[in-house]
């Protein structure tokens, strides 16, 4: 049997100033990683997953992190007593790696061709020429049209799926005995990413170069791994072939993380016919108009033409990719955009272009729950203080304003007693919670949730989605659910509305669409979704008729 | 499944952040920028007690006296007295101790107050300017206008349309002041009024003049204080440099600008007149500013890339 590329025998990485609830920030931690073989290592945030990579590059951020005890070796050579001009000789030639943001990852003002070139130009005494060559080589070998050209190119103007490829090109141009690829397809489009994934799978098998794939995705590991390391708040959880972990894991902590992967089967759901609450007809807006002595902008059409309709106790969503328009659409609905033309009716009346002061009795109907928990409440004010701001503003007494927010609190699973902390003091998971307690306040008719899981980890999503599909049937709230997340839109929605460029291109009950697909770009986005076969059985992970809500 | 095997998520003891403040308090630059205003401060406000005479009286008899001289004066019944000048007398015979003093005063007061107004003022055309987009525009071409025309030289204009004194000096170093914190007020305003929790508030129909005071206001806070001190020490010395000119507050009252005018012309031969003035405006200076590089090290390490 060959030996492993990269073996990490019991690494212990301690956290230096460790005020913090964990002295170590990885613990004990062994795995191996053969020639030829893909390891995943899997896990939610604050796992440590990150800090393993960042272990064997040598890349630990100084005086914050030192590895205290443990071995890591590269083909049999010990890499933790190694100086730091000995490492950097290692990095890049022996062992590289791909990060996860492609838009910062590369320097800005220098030509990605170069950027290659300068791995090149350290590691071997190729002359000018050679390195060209060498380049275009490498470039072509990931499938970069138009090699000459994109080797001129500067960062910016390439696609980010583009920019990751350089990024591959860059770390496989040595022929490097291990790769290490830190979540690299986290920051890209569901399509990009199949490609992404497909393009690393077929450049380790076709080099055997081993590769240390972290990602907090079930849907990727089963898509492009041959091991799996669980790892839990520094430590391994369990670890085995992809069969064994995915389809029979052992472990608890596996099989939760694993149950809370939203099923990409939708369940069966009836139609709703209850009156409808929202309404949008032929939706736009266009972005770069001429300001005062600002010279003509180019005009880009955000929205175009978006009508859809949402019933009481009804769940929209609306999927596709980054720049298709569907935060857009939320933002008009929210008027926290104008709107360019186009109507927006709710319970029948048209607020598309009410002035701010005829708008204000609307306001309440309409609330929405942001992306990111971390950003949504104001960090210099209680929780409490951010939930009654809003019944205040419609004039509800203090006293009321606080009673009704100690039910919501316990009513989104919540102490009562937490209204007056502040907001740094809870988890995302809990801020979201807080952020829908706020929305809840208003008595709102309509519902809007922008993304409101994707900062979450895959455990506390599910938890989240329960709440959410709970609070709609508690207030028969309509609900309009903006996502990129296919799984998720599967488990929650009613009714889908694919956007693409601005466009709806496709509406329809959510069985419907996922199982056939009408147009084009929703059998290319459906398709790309990783993990096909995986986590589908029927009733995995889904939104389970729990009610929090029943507990108050 | 029931409410009872939902994962009841416990909310954690935070720790207590420590306070922007505290931190200050233990960076050295803070001490001891600190300590020097403040005793510059005490300076100013102790001056009669300090062996001070009148700062503006004159004696033609003791002029231009080095630093130490004893002069024969008469006070003001008649009598003469035995008076020691420290730091000797100026060309109209005056006593250039009690005048640095007694200037520490105005320029101190003059420095504070330009801090406070020009803060005060740009705050506010800065938080209207960052949130209202209409307005913005206008405004911050107004504010290029008055930032492209020198500082000194449009002091100098607006001193010169009002009577010579202490309150159309501090005017005249405000207005110039007012742009530069405005575009910082401005860029503060612009990243914040992005933040969701601003829109979470614009959705729960928070009025407008609230969202500023409530919700964006507080994050300018820092940056004012760090600006505020900066503004102070250059306030500081614009006003010493209209009264050297002369265009400043009246040169009978001390300050430390009208004491150093006053020594120019004899500079060579009595070097004292300008000497222990500058001293004092140049510790004062560097201590102020010691004290706003410190402030902005603890309170708000972004602003040293912003500035």
């Amino acid at each position: 049997m060959a030996s492993p590329v990269l073996e990490i025998r019991d690494l212990t990485v301690a956290i230096a100033d460790s005020g913090g609830d964990r002295t170590n920030a990885i613990e004990q931690v062994s795995l191996q990683v053969m020639p030829g073989e893909i390891v995943c290592v899997v896990g939610e945030s604050g796992s440590g997953k990150s800090v393993t990579s960042q272990a064997v590059m040598a890349l630990l951020p100084k005086g914050q992190l030192m590895i205290a005890s443990g071995s890591i070796k590269l083909e049999g050579d010990e890499l933790t007593t190694k100086s730091p001009s000995e490492m950097r000789a290692v990095r890049g030639k022996r062992v590289a790696m791909v990060f996860q943001e492609p838009m910062t990852a590369l320097n800005p003002v220098e030509r990605c061709g170069d950027q290659i070139a300068e791995v090149l130009e350290i590691h071997t005494d190729l002359d000018a020429k050679g390195r060209r060559a060498r380049v275009l080589e490498v470039m072509r070998s990931v499938h970069l049209p138009d090699p000459e050209q994109m080797a001129d190119a500067y960062p910016h103007q390439l696609s980010g799926g583009q920019r990751q490829r350089v990024m591959i090109a860059m770390a496989l141009v040595l022929d490097p005995a291990v790769l290490i690829a830190d979540e690299p397809t986290t920051a890209l489009d569901v399509t990009t990413q199949a490609q992404i994934l497909k393009l690393i799978r077929e450049m380790q098998q076709r080099r055997n170069t081993g590769v240390l794939f972290i990602t907090h995705d079930f849907g990727v590991v089963s898509e492009i791994a041959d091991r799996v390391v669980v790892m839990q708040k520094g430590r391994i959880v369990e670890q085995g072939s992809k069969a064994a972990i995915l389809s029979a894991p052992r472990e608890a902590y596996t099989k939760m993380l694993i149950g809370a992967v939203p099923s990409l089967v939708p369940p069966v759901r009836t139609a709703i016919t209850a009156p409808v609450t929202l309404e949008t007809v032929a939706l736009n807006k266009t972005y770069g108009k001429r300001g005062f002595l600002q010279p003509a902008a180019r005009v880009v059409k955000a929205v175009t033409d978006v009508s859809f309709e949402i019933r009481r106790g009804e769940t929209l969503g609306i999927v596709g990719e980054s720049g298709s328009g569907k935060s857009t659409v939320a933002r008009c609905i929210a008027r926290l955009v104008d709107p360019t033309s186009g109507r927006i009716d709710i319970d029948g009346v048209d607020i598309a272009r009410m002035s701010e002061r005829s708008l204000r009795p609307y306001r309440r109907r309409v609330q929405i729950v942001f992306q990111d928990p971390y950003r949504s409440l104001n960090p210099r004010r209680t929780v409490g203080q951010s939930i009654i701001e809003g019944p205040v503003n419609f004039g509800l007494p203090h006293a009321d304003a606080i009673a009704r927010a100690r039910d919501l609190m316990g009513l989104v699973g919540l102490s009562p007693d937490a209204l007056d902390r502040f907001p740094h003091q809870f988890s995302g998971g809990q801020r979201q919670r807080i952020a829908i307690a706020r929305a809840l306040a208003m008595e709102p008719t309509l519902l809007i949730g922008d993304e409101p899981v994707s900062a979450l980890d895959v455990s506390v999503q599910a938890q989240v989605l329960q709440l959410l599909d709970a609070v709609r049937k508690k207030f028969d709230l309509a609900v309009l659910f903006i996502t990129h997340d296919l799984r998720v839109a599967a488990q929650i929605c009613d009714r889908i509305a694919v956007m693409q460029r601005g466009v709806v291109v496709e509406t329809g009950p959510t069985a419907a669409v996922f199982s056939q697909p009408q147009h084009e770009y929703t059998r290319a986005l459906f398709s790309a979704a990783p993990g096909q076969g995986f986590g589908n059985r029927i009733g995995a992970g889904q939104v389970a008729d729990a009610l929090p809500v029943a507990a108050v | 499944m029931t409410a009872d095997s939902l994962p009841q998520p416990t909310v954690p003891r935070a720790r207590k952040p420590q306070s922007g403040m505290m931190r200050a308090f233990r960076n050295p630059s803070v001490v001891i920028g600190g300590i020097v205003v403040l005793l510059m401060i005490a300076l100013g406000a102790a001056a009669p007690w300090l062996g001070t005479m009148s700062p503006t009286e004159i004696n033609p008899s003791g002029r231009n006296k080095p630093p130490g001289t004893i002069v024969t004066r008469r006070d003001d019944d008649g009598n003469k007295v035995q008076v020691m000048h420290r730091l000797g007398t100026d060309l109209l015979g005056r006593d250039v101790y009690s005048r640095v003093l007694y200037g520490a005063r105005i320029s101190l007061f003059v420095g504070v107050t330009v801090a406070v107004f020009s803060i005060f003022g740009g705050l506010i055309i800065g938080l209207f300017s960052g949130y209202i987009r209409w307005l913005d525009p206008i405004v911050m071409r107004v504010m290029d206008g008055l930032m492209a025309i020198p500082a000194i030289l449009l002091a100098i204009s607006l001193v010169s349309l009002f009577r010579a004194g202490i309150g159309a000096v501090i005017l005249a170093i405000t207005i110039p002041e007012i742009p530069r914190v405005v575009r910082l007020v401005r860029s503060v305003v612009l990243s914040v009024r992005e933040e969701p929790y601003v829109e979470a508030a614009i959705t729960v129909g928070t009025p407008t003049l609230k969202i500023l005071w409530r919700h964006i206001m507080p994050n300018t806070i820092a940056p004012m204080i760090v600006q505020g001190t900066f503004i102070c020490a250059s306030a500081i010395l614009v006003e010493a440099i209209l009264s050297f000119l002369g265009v400043g507050v009246p040169p009978d009252v001390p300050t430390w600008g009208n004491v150093m005018a006053a020594g120019r012309d004899v500079f060579y031969l009595f070097p004292h007149n300008i000497f222990y003035p500058g001293v004092m405006l140049a510790v004062t200076v560097l201590a102020v500013n010691m004290l706003g590089d410190g402030l902005r090290d603890t309170l708000d390490p972004k602003l040293a890339k912003r500035l």
